[in-house]
């Protein structure tokens, strides 16, 4: 198994994804067959070979130095969990 | 033993642009909490950013006005963290191919020296949003207003030796900036944001010693208190036998130290790849071409113009070329007149600054024109008025009056350089004190500052002094 | 009406003798009939149809309309509406209202459509089967106990089950073509930028696209046409100028050349699909198309390339539920580290955890170039397969998937033989291109897709080919015996 229960909770909390302490085991199970999927990738000569991050070799398009958006404070926070006074709210972040 | 400190500088130089790097919110400072936070910037599921083409425009400027190579296909890389003000939990930045690749800057150092300060790269990402932790009981609010707003994060070589040396860089590349538009360089509001690289080394070593960072110095100040801290820290620990640990610090101007950031320094794995949403962004000739024709005249070309074509002593020069609003004002002050450009220096560094620092009144509010100022220098160099009295017409343009020849007029201001004036005054003068004649003419001479003074006087200040003083020597030889 | 293809019932609605509000009625009915079995809606808005049929009539009545006014469609649940949840089949954006709309939306509501509701999925598009919605999963409404394909599941299964008329759904690797195989009907996968992407909750950025899901290639050319176009708001849209698809309709095949990589027919692949894409071939072939064997060396490597980059784009997409702004938030958090991992420990479901962890692990330090990096590496030796293969053919053709729609079920708990279901689709996503999937029979009573694709741009092509194809067959004319 490439993977073990510690590195997907390394992993885990890298992501911030909160794990079940059961479900550690299979899902090394599960990431590790995935690893084992991609495994042949390595046996490929790529040498010189350029990676390619976007399908299209369009450039970027960029837009002008405009301000278009108004304040829509309201409408955007409305699906927003925790507010006070216009602020998103979280738990107190010690610095 | 001998230390030597090693310091390279990262400066986050939010740019001047009115919309936001990916979004077209505002950026302007102060407004009510995340009213300036759109979809885009709050990062809303299903949002795209878009790229701001001032932004690049702007990073483009700052290569041409340091030497360095533009990027001609740059990448926008995501840098993946958790933290409650980055709203997509990523920061749009550039990793491995920034816009602005290796640069360097020529340094005048305080003591006259010139030094060259490399640059290893500049590139383009968006600022993160504001956590405030005393607002709310047991809350931390968040305000995404400054969620991407664009920063230029400009960072230096190693080849900083002393805190003083990091302050003129800093100082440089604030001016800089702000030369080319680029910034408004207010570090109050955060615009103009340093953190220091600091490391010691045995003298003559060619090693890099451990280096710690210290974080959010705004204000040139803090930047030389810190870094003269972080010396003296990292060489007792040196010299004790202990060891610098590589860490994140902040300085605390209360108590004038630096500290530890995290209590448990945690390895941060930012994860960066290439954003999927932005292809690379590609630079050709012809937009940088159309950047450069913008471009204004670098400070050292200036300088360097001023000192040769203009005559200025290079102190001078210097000083009229540490922004370019002073230094354009200084050109429209002799534009369209005949005295020699040294006379404008005189007054602009001389006159004018002295009562802009006892106001405490920055140039562009300078009750003073540029225009206005160059009249008053040709009324001087015409002799219509003398030295004196050019100040007598300053102070009343300081005060907010407008014409400098109807304030001569109205208060009678013009300086008397009739012969036969000065000459009946002169007369009047000695028939008035005939022991001082007397003296004076056997030999006691330094009496002749008395008889000047007199009929100075007699003329409420009005004579030509270099006329005055002439006549005088004559008339008293008898 | 619902035995009508778009087209037809655009016709019926241009010369009055329908009307939108027909239309409306009858899907609703019709989903209220069927739907509870099949679970293809997430969320049926009869309200806003109604106001939006009226809408269109009076449009209809004066004139105004354009060819698609009036027509009721479904949207799959990961476009943004503002008038409806928009869920992604996710607890996280459970009862999430978006506060603007997908230029998709509104692209379609500009041209007049009606939306009768938001279609089930795999939760954020990451699926095969359309089992792994928080919603519940959804049938295929040709054997009710068979997937329908995912991940734009519901969308197939609604057109499939003429619950609308056609309706939108988004590809990253094959989830409008899948399921538009397993479904037996028509979908494309445009290239990659010709639909804004904007208002589509994002997976895998770098691969997703937008397309319709509809009954016939003509169907798909009329709301293709109204899907596409630069968007300022997406900087991979493209600029360039969007063709007429329904123009080039019924262009003649005579000389169009069919490359047939050998690859598509070794691994994997059942026999009985197999037959019926030759048979489609065969029928291609007898209109005037030459066929030509071509290899595509790197198609093994597809699939291994694709669960690199896909989860690794997603790992950072979906770091932005995190209970903060939106979406589901758990209860009571201690600090900020247990308000991060328990919502979204909470809000996503094993298939999203998955992915968002192989592919955080696959950028991580000390296994990017390993991994990412060699993983892009690949993807330009796949794009570069078909660069060199466009250059002899035409279009490609193969099956789109290596077997019809299995039992649900049968492969929830084998990640990794879900995946291989993607074995012939992933590879446009990597490349770009366009690719269209169109009933070409059945096996044991269950459609089988015949995939074609192009060279970039080149969806007009493929429109053409399959418009062509059915007019020789009628696959695409089959209604399941239940729903009929």
């Amino acid at each position: 198994m490439l993977l073990t229960p510690d590195d997907i909770k390394q992993i885990a909390h890298l992501a911030r994804l909160g794990i079940e302490e059961a479900a550690l085991d299979h899902l090394a199970a599960d990431l590790s067959t995935m690893l084992d999927l991609v495994e042949q990738l390595q046996a490929v000569d790529t040498e010189g070979v350029e990676p390619m991050a976007h399908p299209a070799n369009a450039s970027l398009l960029m837009r002008d130095d405009i301000v278009t958006e108004s304040d829509q404070r309201d409408v955007l926070q409305a699906p927003a969990p925790a507010l006070q006074d216009g602020y998103f709210l979280v738990p107190r972040v010690i610095e | 033993m001998t230390w030597e400190t090693v310091i390279g500088l990262e400066i986050h130089a939010q740019l001047a642009t009115r919309s936001k790097i990916f979004s077209a919110s505002s950026t302007a400072f102060g407004a009510e909490p995340n009213t300036q936070a759109s979809a885009v910037d709050l990062g809303l599921p299903g949002v795209l950013p878009v790229v701001n083409r001032d932004v690049v425009r702007m990073a483009v400027r700052f290569a041409l006005a340091t030497d360095a190579s533009i990027t001609r296909r740059s990448v926008f890389a995501r840098k993946n963290y958790f933290y409650p003000d980055l709203p997509k939990g990523y920061q749009i930045s550039q990793m491995a191919f920034p816009i602005v690749g290796p640069g360097r800057i020529s340094l005048t150092l305080p003591d006259g020296e010139e030094k060259i300060i490399g640059l290893t790269r500049a590139h383009l990402e968006e600022d993160a949003g504001k956590s405030v932790h005393d607002l709310f009981d047991g809350y931390t609010g968040i305000d995404l207003n400054r969620a991407g707003t664009p920063l230029l994060e400009i960072v230096s070589e190693p080849d900083m030796r002393s805190a003083a040396e990091a302050v003129a860089y800093a100082r440089y590349m604030h001016s800089l900036v702000r030369y080319i538009d680029i910034c408004d360089g207010n570090m109050q509001e955060g615009s103009f944001r340093c953190d220091a690289n600091v490391s010691i080394r045995q003298s003559g070593s060619n090693t890099l010693g451990t280096r710690t960072e210290i974080k959010n110095l705004n204000s040139f100040r803090f930047l030389e208190r810190a870094i003269e801290f972080e010396i003296e820290r990292q060489i007792d620990i040196v010299e004790s036998g202990a060891t610098v640990v590589q860490e994140t610090r902040l300085y605390d101007a209360d108590r004038d130290e630096t500290r530890s950031m995290r209590s448990k320094e945690e390895a941060n794995d930012y994860r960066y790849f290439p954003d999927p949403d932005l292809p690379p962004l590609v630079i050709d000739d012809d937009f940088i071409d159309a950047v450069r024709s913008t471009m204004p005249e670098l400070p050292a070309a200036r300088r360097a113009r001023f000192v040769e074509q203009l005559a200025l002593p290079p102190a001078d020069a210097q000083a009229l070329c540490a922004d370019r609003q002073t230094a354009d004002y200084f050109e429209a002050v002799f534009e369209n007149h005949s005295f020699a450009p040294r006379l404008a220096a005189n007054w602009v560094l001389g006159e004018l600054f002295a009562r802009m620092n006892k106001e405490n009144i920055p140039l562009a509010a300078s009750p003073v024109s540029s225009a206005q100022l160059g009249r008053l220098i040709e009324r001087v160099d015409d002799g219509t008025l003398s030295g004196k009295l050019g100040k007598q017409v300053f102070d009343a343009l300081w005060s907010g009056e407008q014409d400098v020849d109807a304030i001569i007029d109205s208060r009678g201001l013009k300086q008397i350089s009739d012969t036969g004036a000065i000459d009946t005054m002169i007369d009047a003068v000695m028939a008035d004190n005939p022991t001082q004649v007397a003296e004076y003419r056997a030999g006691k001479e330094k009496l002749l500052s008395f008889f000047v003074g007199a009929v100075m006087k007699a003329s409420r200040g009005k004579a030509n002094p270099a006329q005055l003083n002439q006549l005088l020597r004559e008339r008293l030889k008898g | 009406m619902h035995d009508m293809t778009m087209a037809q019932q655009a016709a019926l609605l241009a010369s009055g003798e329908l009307t939108s509000a027909d239309l409306v009625e009858h899907y609703l009915a019709r989903i209220e009939q069927h739907d509870a079995r099949l679970n293809a809606y997430l969320a049926v808005d009869a309200e806003g149809a109604r106001l939006a049929a009226a809408e269109a009539d009076k449009r209809l009545q004066r004139g105004e309309a354009g060819p698609l006014t009036g027509i009721p469609i479904a949207h799959k649940d990961i476009f943004c509406t503002t008038d409806m949840a928009t869920t992604c089949g996710s607890r996280m954006l459970e009862n999430y209202v978006s506060p603007y709309a997908a230029t998709v939306v509104d692209k379609l509501q500009a041209a007049g459509m009606v939306t009768l509701g938001k279609a089930n999925m795999d939760e954020f598009a990451m699926g095969s089967s359309n089992e792994n919605s928080y919603f519940g999963a959804v049938a295929n409404p040709w054997q009710e106990n068979r997937v329908p394909g995912g991940s734009s599941g519901g969308s197939a299964a609604i057109v499939a089950a003429r619950l609308a008329s056609a309706a939108t759904g988004t590809d990253t690797g094959g989830s409008i073509r899948q399921p538009a195989a397993f479904c037996g009907i028509t979908g494309i996968k445009p290239t990659y930028g010709r639909v804004s992407r904007y208002g589509m909750v994002a997976f895998a950025s770098s691969l997703d696209q937008g397309g319709p899901l509809a009954q016939t290639a003509e169907d798909c050319a009329l709301m293709l046409q109204a899907m596409a176009g630069h968007d300022v708001r997406d900087s991979t849209s493209s600029v360039l100028k969007v063709p007429d698809f329904s123009e080039s309709l019924n262009e003649n095949l005579a000389g169009l050349r069919i490359g047939i990589p050998d690859e598509y027919f070794a691994q994997g692949l059942d026999s009985d699909v197999g037959d019926c894409v030759n048979e489609a071939l065969s029928v291609l072939e007898s209109a005037g198309a030459i066929l030509k064997r071509i290899s595509l060396p790197n198609q093994n490597l597809c699939i291994p390339a694709y669960y690199i980059i896909a989860p690794a784009e997603a790992s950072s997409n979906l770091s932005r539920f995190d209970g903060v702004r939106f979406g589901h938030r758990c209860e009571n958090p201690q600090d900020i580290d247990d308000l991060y991992t328990r919502s979204r420990g909470e809000g996503f479901g094993p298939e999203v955890k998955r992915r968002i962890l192989i592919g955080a692990y696959a950028l991580s330090a000390g296994y990017y170039d390993a991994y990412y990096k060699k993983a892009q590496q690949v993807r330009q030796l796949v794009s570069d397969d078909f660069t060199s293969a466009f250059a002899e053919v035409d279009v490609i053709a193969g099956p789109t998937t290596p077997t019809t729609a299995f039992e649900r079920g049968a492969k929830s708990d084998d990640p990794v033989a879900m995946y291989l279901n993607d074995l012939f689709t992933v590879s446009a996503n990597l490349s770009g291109l366009p690719a269209i999937s169109a009933p070409c029979g059945f096996a044991d009573g269950l459609p089988v897709g015949l995939q074609l694709s192009a060279s970039v741009n080149q969806e007009a092509r493929l429109l053409n080919v399959v418009h062509r194809y059915q007019g020789l067959t009628d696959w695409h004319r089959r209604m399941p015996d239940a729903v009929a």
